[in-house]
């Protein structure tokens, strides 16, 4: 047993904050984190004064963030804006917490990539494999599918399965940015970009900015909103093939597993007693991925997993309910865990999970992450 | 984003050149001259690419480029529909594929040969292709 295991049921979400998503030029990464932290903070009646931990990510000063906020913390962590953050910094904020380096610490993420043009590719972001015409992160996903159906005979049919139960979801969440109707059939006509990629199979790129607060479990009983505990979490990274973007030749298998049994063993739950799962999901394919590692299939079996609408409201497992990376908002998986804790708490209106007790968050990425809440 | 749409003269190279560092001078300058060419570490063989200013497996600084094999098997390939360089424009879908290498590392190329034969495990060799006066640009295609 590792010894962080101690920090089961430790810490809790206790605040949780969004603004709307969309296309905001008229603000920029502080108005928006400020928004999304004056929302986390009445959501939780927590005083600001309070506040003595700030981690920052995706935003371009943690200084200037403070500065705005009229914030002086006595502990400071700041997180660089690829899409692997959330789950590093929702740990990171936990082991501060229960070591009594702060009392509450807010998170706070900002994107203004859809504002910017942001476009994740060619000149933009200049990479290794230019001259072969090689880049933007679903390149790489895509080259991981098509290794997926060679492999394990997956096809883009199950692919779809992903992105059109996850547009369903997207349908009964007010704030989601994509809501028109969405069949398989759609996914299958849909634009290619990279092949066996599609438009449908993308993320979208928005601006928004989420606000998580978290403090001790002790501190959590005296606010308002029933605490959701952080009860396990696991890690590990892949970096040794870092040069092919958002790419591994195993799909993240060893990663997610061994993230997801730390996680698991730590909280005392097994796969069967996941309610619903939130599931970083820049691009389709991973989702297959993750389930795989995460256990709920067998290897190779994620595209047979999903058939049928497992993954839906009421189906075998509840997967990103807010829409997620696809169809609700691109926020790099911070919104993913603000659904977890609106799902736990109760408060997710006509997407709500009945008796839902313990949420996985996952991100099979270069820094794999695993998290597991549950209801206080 | 638009870019002058004067009409280009036909030999002016306009797709991404590799930009030319130190440490992967040697990976080209042998490609000039239609070699396919690996960093590998004196110490414990290992080879690697891209190139690294240390073995990743056993930090030694001691490494040397060599004159490699050139194949490799097919482990994916992904066509591209979108081009993220007006360069490519004229030749959209084009083919990108995961090469491992006989020595054991992975590259990233683009892939010539007919689609009846590309599946996964495919033998492949390389080919380079000269664009301009300093830079031929290996490729692979199907064995």
């Amino acid at each position: 047993m590792p010894e962080f295991n101690n920090l089961r049921n430790r810490v809790a979400v206790v605040g949780v904050g969004t603004t709307a998503y969309g296309s905001f030029p008229e603000t920029d990464e502080y108005g928006l984190a400020a928004e999304a932290f004056r929302n986390a903070l009445e959501d939780c009646k927590l005083d600001k004064s309070k506040i003595d931990g700030l981690l920052t990510c995706r935003i371009p000063s943690y200084s200037r963030m403070g500065e705005v906020l009229g914030l002086d913390p006595r502990w400071t962590i700041t997180l660089p804006g690829h899409g692997r953050m959330s789950g590093m910094g929702l740990i990171e904020a936990t082991i501060a917490l229960a070591t009594g380096q702060a009392n509450y610490v807010a998170l706070l993420y900002a994107n203004i990539g859809r504002s910017r043009r942001v476009f994740y590719g060619g000149d933009e972001s200049p990479g290794y494999w230019d001259p072969w015409g090689f880049t933007s992160p679903g390149a790489g996903h895509a080259m991981m599918f098509r290794r997926h159906m060679e492999l394990y005979g997956t096809n883009t049919r199950q692919l779809a399965e992903v992105s059109v139960a996850f547009r369903e979801h997207a349908r009964l969440n007010p704030m989601a940015v994509m809501k028109a109707p969405m069949t398989i059939d759609d996914h299958e006509a849909s634009r290619p970009i990279v092949t066996p990629l599609r438009l449908l199979d993308y993320c979208l790129i928005n601006d928004g900015a989420v606000c998580l607060i978290l403090t001790t479990k002790e501190r959590a009983a005296d606010l308002v909103k029933p605490p959701v505990l952080v009860s396990g979490f696991g890690g590990r990274e892949a970096y040794c093939t870092a040069s092919i973007e958002n790419f591994q030749f195993d799909f993240w298998y060893d990663q997610v597993s061994a993230s997801a049994n730390d996680a698991f063993a730590m909280a005392d739950v097994g796969v069967k007693d996941v309610d619903a799962l939130m599931c970083y999901d820049n691009f389709s394919p991973t989702v297959l991925f993750s389930l795989e590692g995460l256990g709920f299939c067998e290897r190779g079996e994620g595209g047979a997993f999903v058939e049928g609408g497992a993954l839906k409201l009421g189906g075998r497992l509840p997967t990103n309910t807010d829409g997620g990376h696809l169809s609700n908002s691109y926020m790099q998986g911070w919104a993913l865990n603000v659904e977890a804790v609106r799902q736990l708490r109760g408060e997710c209106g006509a997407r709500q999970i009945p008796d839902c007790e313990v949420i996985t968050y996952a991100q099979a990425t270069p820094c794999t992450r695993v998290i597991v809440y549950t209801r206080a | 984003m638009d870019r002058d749409q004067a009409p280009q003269p036909q030999d002016v190279y306009r797709k991404p050149l590799p930009v030319i560092t130190p440490l992967n001078k040697p990976f080209w300058d042998y490609a000039l001259q239609s070699v396919f060419a690996l960093q590998f570490c004196a110490r414990c063989g290992d080879a690697h690419l891209p190139p690294s200013p240390v073995c990743p497996k056993c930090l030694s600084e001691d490494q040397s480029w060599k004159p490699a094999s050139g194949r490799g098997t097919l482990e994916s390939w992904a066509d591209f529909h979108r081009a993220y360089w007006d360069g490519f424009k004229e030749e959209l879908p084009y083919r990108t594929c995961l090469v491992k290498l006989d020595e054991g590392p992975l590259i990233i190329s683009n892939l010539i040969g007919d689609d009846a034969k590309t599946k996964i495990g495919a033998r492949l060799r390389v080919t380079f292709e000269r664009v301009t006066e300093e830079i031929a640009i290996p490729k692979f295609v199907l064995d």
